[in-house]
C-alpha cells in the first residue's frame, strides 16, 4: 500500500487553501483547485517516491493546477489597472528618497536578520502572508506569477499582454513594497525586546 | 552615477534577467559606496529565499490548525 492515505492529504488542506487563495484572490476557485489537487495526489499516489516529503509533492500538484488554470483563463490585466493599481507609487517613492534620489535616512535599508530562523516560526508566516495581501491586487497577482509560480518575465508579458519594461516596472513596484512591510513587521522591529 | 532610486530597479531587474554588462558595472560601482543599497539588495535575495521556501509549502510549520475537519 502507498504511503499517501487521504487523511493525510485532508491534513494538508487548510494551508493548500492558504495557498491557492494569496495566488487567485478568489475563494471558490481556490477551494475548486485545491480539491482537484487532493483528488489528483489519491490518483497518483503511486508516484509519489516519499524522496520529497508529502507536503512537497501536494504542492507541487497545487501549483501546476494554479498554473493551468492562469493560462487558460488567460485573465487579460488592462495596463491601466496595472497603473492605477498603485496610485500611490509616487509619495512612496518620495518618503523613501530625496529629490536626488539618495535613501532618507529613516527609511534607509538596514541589516535584516536571517531569515532561515524567523522561517521557522507561525508569526514570521502571519507577517509575510498579510503583507503579500496587501500588495495591490493586480501588482500582486504579476508577482505572485514571478516569485510563487516561477513563471519567467517574458512568459507573464505575453500571458498578460504587457510589455517586458511594465512587466519589470509592476515586479519592481511589489517588490519594493513587499520589502517595506516585511521591514516595519519583521526586519526592523520597532523597540524589539533587549 | 545611479542615484539609490534606481539602483533599487537595477536590483529588481537582477532577479529577473541577468544584468547586461553597463548595467552591472554601475550597480557595483554604486554598492561599493552605499551601504543602504547593499542591503537593499541583500534584502532582495531574503524575499525571493522565503518566497522560494513559501511556494513549497514551509509555512505553517507550527502548531497545526485547531479544529482539523473530522
Amino acid at each position: 500500500m502507498q504511503g499517501v492515505s487521504a487523511e493525510a492529504l485532508l491534513s494538508l488542506r487548510a494551508d493548500m487553501l492558504r495557498f491557492a487563495q494569496v495566488q487567485l484572490r478568489n475563494t471558490e476557485t481556490a477551494e475548486d483547485l485545491v480539491q482537484e489537487a487532493i483528488e489528483a495526489a489519491l490518483r497518483k499516489s503511486s508516484s509519489f517516491a516519499g524522496q520529497s516529503t508529502l507536503k512537497t509533492w501536494v504542492f507541487a500538484i497545487l501549483r501546476n493546477r494554479i498554473i493551468d488554470h492562469l493560462r487558460t483563463a488567460k485573465r487579460t490585466v488592462s495596463m491601466s489597472s496595472l497603473v492605477d493599481d498603485d496610485e500611490d507609487w509616487q509619495e512612496r517613492l518620495e518618503t523613501l528618497f530625496n529629490e536626488r534620489g539618495h535613501w532618507r535616512d529613516g527609511p534607509r535599508p538596514v541589516v535584516w536578520p536571517n531569515p532561515e530562523e524567523s522561517m521557522q516560526t507561525r508569526q514570521f508566516w502571519a507577517v509575510f502572508e498579510a503583507c503579500l495581501d496587501h500588495l495591490p491586487a493586480n501588482t500582486g497577482r504579476v508577482f505572485m506569477m514571478r516569485e510563487f509560480l516561477g513563471f519567467e518575465s517574458d512568459e507573464i508579458c505575453s500571458q498578460l499582454g504587457i510589455t517586458t519594461s511594465n512587466c519589470h516596472v509592476i515586479l519592481h513596484r511589489a517588490r519594493l513594497k513587499l520589502r517595506g512591510c516585511m521591514d516595519s513587521g519583521w526586519g526592523r522591529p520597532e523597540g524589539s525586546t533587549c | 552615477m545611479l542615484s539609490c532610486r534606481e539602483v533599487t530597479e537595477v536590483c529588481s531587474t537582477e532577479m529577473d534577467r541577468p544584468l547586461k554588462f553597463g548595467e552591472q558595472l554601475s550597480l557595483r560601482t554604486h554598492l561599493l559606496i552605499c551601504t543602504g543599497c547593499r542591503n537593499y539588495r541583500r534584502q532582495m535575495k531574503a524575499l525571493r529565499q522565503v518566497m522560494q521556501a513559501y511556494a513549497h509549502g514551509k509555512a505553517e510549520t507550527g502548531e497545526p490548525e485547531s479544529g482539523a475537519p473530522d
